[in-house]
């Protein structure tokens, strides 16, 4: 055994025992490691997307294409505007949290009822923005067609614009049997029908000499593959299956599927935590108003919400840049 | 609230003579009492290991005599034993929830649960923990998970068959076999719920250790057992959400259609639209949480055992900053080894190179603690306590498994024996019998703690031990043979494979010494039933030990200590510390100093 003569009283020191070591109270660092721990589930949905995409990264939409609508503005192209602002308005969130917190500190009420208010909205309006993407998301632009090997084929123009498929579908008139819930047991509600078949849209490919074939692969060069008017013709009549409009969990007419299903589900885990983080400052929010914190003598609740707040945005910041900037 | 809740711990400082008036539902049902709360856990854990240890019993006979009946079948597995003759789906049902129900309710939640919230606020010197209710919580959401997966046992196509590992596709096509319906929706809820539960028990344990140690006890003067606690937190809360995230992209791909997992399927005569995914992504997933949990059910036993084992040896432990710096190491090199699960799922062999090499590292931290553990009873004053005879066997099941695992680590090796009756036998001998024996070192090293100052009866605990011991080895030490003769795990029956005519006898072997084994698992749970209320009543305490949880009062009461809370003033080791004349013990007649007394004037302070 070690028999060095030496000091071994603990006692004062940081670490001795019978303080704070971290100078945090229990609850703040349930807090942090609560964010530790929730940062590993988002990152293993960002590692499985990065997985995803490399795997696909001839075939990976891109998002400059993507999401080019802003609310009000339709048809003006405005790639990323809308995201850029949403993104914005949640940072801007932080800020008027931090206020809170800092105001919280100096115990100003109004001031914390102010600057909470002021979050909640900005949560809000975040939450709101991204329904609204969803929504154009799902809706779609152009439409697409998927071949029987489920890749997605657009269409342009001879000038190398896209030309939607209402532009171009010549209307066949057919008659379509509707299974009935109360014609049979076996009854399945059939999924929502596209506003084309494609024989519609292949007859109108067929009737206009000047559109072209778009595929989801990019070239050496990093360009998409535009196909000749032939190649065009053959690939849609040869391997064309069905109609694609807008996304969903199944198919995308933006490109790969995966890039959909990865779009909803990590967009959506991060708008459910946006939507908690909302609901939880309004109960605060309740709190600071009814001065439960101004009796305790400490806002330090605010503190705690804040936390999980910049946390939310923070992790938006990775969600954007690898989803939209990248 | 928390400033709430340390006014609330500061004013048991003063005022300790004054208790709440405690109902039948708060004392014991929703109890914020960590030492209620840890009998839960235990309990809760026994109940689920004893559905556990049945399970691996009605597939270990099917393995050793397949072509025979068995009315046990029908009476427990109902429509799936009907004749004596067992399902071939249902056997893949049982592994599962063995595998299951044995990783995560009792060598998780059983033993991290009991022992981080019975020592953690007792050998640290805290009241309670940080947040008696969000531990409350903590139990009852496992709890709500173990009746959820008790639940999943009864639906109709019966329980999760997919293997403990749940990989998809087989997962997550409820089409693929009748354990891949409600069964399997049934886990993966009963898992997302255990890792909610998992994850506020964590948070607990480490705030309370970082916050609420009393004056003195500094990080170098905790026992191991809270370094192993500790540390254990630090892996959960680090590694169980990768495990969520999969589960959540699975429920997805069940449920709504997406691809993460899933590509270019024909089943049933139909193409399925999924595209893109691939499985080996959610083995990425899965493995990044699997292999810190085998150390998070691993690192509670050796920090248990290491207490043990210094008390009965009467020594100090050996190389007590070793062992706190090999359980960091552990740790660390746990999260980045994942792939050594993986390495015949198509990995590139310079990346299994990579993995082969930090798995191999960890045989450094394993090979410290080892030597440790034998030089701490090297030429020790022992005492044969029950629980130092688990403590011993877990040193010798840990050293067995290991040495498997230096072959198992390597991606060349691997090749030849993989999916194989080896792999069985070490993690079994490793992680599994392992974490039971500090399991069951602990329930009889702490019996007294938890009920009052009741002993478990030690004689049944020898008949305990030694039928275990040998049981154990008798089940798992031929598997290494089998394996290497390549008998492939998770196979119903081997008959179809004349190659393996020759190793049915061996099954046979491994079938009694697995029903004596779990024959003797009966006579620990008679033991601690009979002793929870007729045990003899020990002294305050028994086993002469140095840590703080001995000090405080036997009767439970809230807030652990009737008067102040005592203050530390050496490390948890001085066992037969001699005086500075070399001629007595520091405390004449004594041979260990508890941790709350002060230094004296005929001892020589040590730098440990």
């Amino acid at each position: 055994m070690d028999t060095t003569v030496a000091k071994t009283g603990t006692e004062g020191k940081t670490w001795g025992g019978g303080n704070k070591p971290l100078n945090a109270s229990y609850g703040k660092m349930m807090m942090w490691f609560f964010i530790v721990s929730d940062a590993l589930t988002f990152s293993g949905f960002v590692a499985a997307y990065g997985f995803s995409r490399f795997k696909f990264i001839d075939a990976w939409p891109i998002a400059d294409e993507v999401f080019t609508h802003v609310p009000f503005l339709h048809g003006v192209p405005a790639p990323m505007y809308y995201v850029a602002f949403m993104t914005f308005i949640l940072i801007f969130s932080s800020v008027t949290m931090v206020l809170a917190v800092d105001a919280g500190h100096k115990m100003q009420k109004n001031k914390v009822i102010w600057y909470m208010f002021a979050t909640i909205i900005g949560g809000a309006i975040f939450v709101g923005s991204q329904a609204w993407e969803w929504a154009t998301f799902i809706k779609g632009d152009y439409g697409a067609v998927e071949t029987k090997g489920g890749k997605i084929l657009q269409f342009l123009d001879t000038e190398g614009n896209r030309v939607a498929l209402a532009d171009f579908t010549e209307h066949i008139p057919s008659a379509r049997e509707v299974h009935l819930e109360k014609n049979g047991v076996w009854y399945d509600a059939e999924e929502t029908q596209t506003t084309f078949t494609f024989e519609e849209v292949k007859a109108g490919f067929l009737a206009n000499d000047n559109l072209l074939v778009r595929t989801q692969y990019y070239d050496e060069n990093g360009e998409p593959t535009v196909l000749s008017r032939e190649e065009s013709v053959a690939k849609i009549v040869n391997d064309g299956k069905l109609v694609v409009e807008g996304a969903n969990l199944k198919h995308n007419e933006y490109g790969h599927p995966l890039f959909a299903d990865f779009f909803f589900f990590i967009t959506g885990f991060h708008g459910f935590h946006v939507f908690t983080g909302v609901l939880i400052n309004i109960i605060i929010f309740f709190n600071v108003v009814i001065g439960t914190y101004e009796r305790r003598g400490s806002y330090e609740m605010v503190e705690k919400v804040g936390l999980y707040w910049h946390f939310v945005d923070l992790v938006w910041v990775f969600v954007f840049t690898f989803f939209y900037l990248v | 609230m928390s400033a709430h809740a340390i006014e609330h711990v500061e004013d048991h400082h003063d005022d300790h003579g004054h208790h709440h008036k405690e109902t039948f539902l708060t004392k014991y049902i929703f109890s914020q009492d960590h030492k209620m709360i840890s009998k839960q856990y235990l309990i809760t854990g026994l109940f689920m290991g004893i559905i556990g240890i049945a399970m691996s019993i009605l597939f270990r006979l099917q393995l050793a005599w397949p072509d025979k009946e068995f009315t046990i079948y029908e009476v427990l597995l109902g429509k799936w034993g009907e004749g004596g003759v067992m399902d071939p789906n249902v056997y893949l049902a049982l592994v599962t929830i063995h595998g299951t129900i044995m990783v995560f309710f009792v060598l998780t939640a059983g033993l991290s649960g009991t022992f981080s919230n019975l020592l953690i606020p007792l050998q640290i010197g805290a009241r309670d923990m940080a947040s008696g209710f969000l531990n409350m919580v903590s139990y009852w959401l496992f709890f709500l998970s173990s009746v959820i997966m008790v639940m999943s046992l009864f639906v109709e196509a019966g329980p999760a068959s997919a293997g403990w590992t749940i990989y998809p596709p087989l997962s997550a096509l409820p089409q693929a076999i009748p354990g891949s319906g409600a069964g399997m929706t049934l886990w993966l809820v009963s898992m997302a719920i255990f890792i909610a539960s998992s994850l506020l028990g964590s948070l607990n344990y480490i705030v309370t250790v970082l916050n609420l140690r009393t004056k003195g006890m500094s990080m170098t003067r905790l026992p191991l057992t809270i370094w192993a606690f500790f540390v254990t937190a630090i892996i959960g809360v680090v590694s169980f959400p990768v495990l969520f995230s999969a589960a959540l992209m699975l429920i997805m791909d069940r449920s709504f259609g997406t691809s993460f997992f899933l590509s270019d399927i024909y089943i049933a005569g139909e193409v399925l639209h999924n595209q893109g995914g691939s499985p080996v992504l959610f083995e990425h997933l899965f493995w990044f949480l699997g292999h810190p949990e085998v150390y998070i059910v691993i690192l509670p036993a050796m920090g248990m055992v290491s207490e043990i084992m210094a008390t009965n040896a009467r020594k100090p432990i050996f190389g007590y900053r070793a062992m706190v710096a090999s359980i960091l190491a552990i740790a660390f090199l746990s999260t980045i080894v994942w792939g050594h699960h993986m390495f015949i799922s198509g990995m590139n062999p310079f990346l299994g190179s990579v993995f082969t090499f930090t798995t191999l590292l960890i045989a450094i931290p394993s090979a410290v603690k080892s030597f440790n553990w034998i030089t701490t009873i090297w030429r020790g004053n022992l005492q044969m306590n029950t629980g130092m005879l688990f403590s011993i066997g877990f040193v010798s099941t840990f050293i067995t498994g290991g040495l498997t695992g230096i072959i198992l680590g390597d991606s060349a090796l691997d090749i030849n024996v993989h999916d194989t009756y080896f792999v069985v036998a070490h993690f079994h001998l490793v992680m599994g019998i392992s974490a039971l024996y500090g399991l069951f070192a602990g329930v009889y090293h702490w019996f007294p703690k938890m009920f009052q100052g009741r002993m478990l009866n030690k004689n049944l605990g020898y008949v305990h031990f030694w039928v275990t011991v040998i049981g154990a080895y008798g089940v798992f030490f031929p598997m290494h043979f089998i394996g290497m003769a390549g008998l492939p795990r998770r196979y119903y029956t081997n008959t179809a494979f004349p190659y393996f005519d020759d190793l049915a006898d061996v099954n046979v072997v491994i079938t009694i010494f697995a029903i004596i084994t779990a024959a003797a698992q009966l006579v620990f749970l008679y033991n601690f039933i009979h002793s929870m209320f007729h045990g003899k009543k020990g002294p305050k305490n028994p086993w002469k030990s140095t840590t703080l949880e001995w000090t405080a009062e036997v009767k439970h009461i809230h807030g652990n200590w009737d008067g102040p809370i005592p203050h530390v003033h050496r490390w948890a080791y001085d066992y037969s510390k001699l005086n500075k004349d070399e001629t007595d013990y520091v405390i004449p007649g004594q041979d260990y100093i508890p941790q709350h007394i002060p230094i004296k004037d005929n001892e020589e302070e040590l730098n440990h």
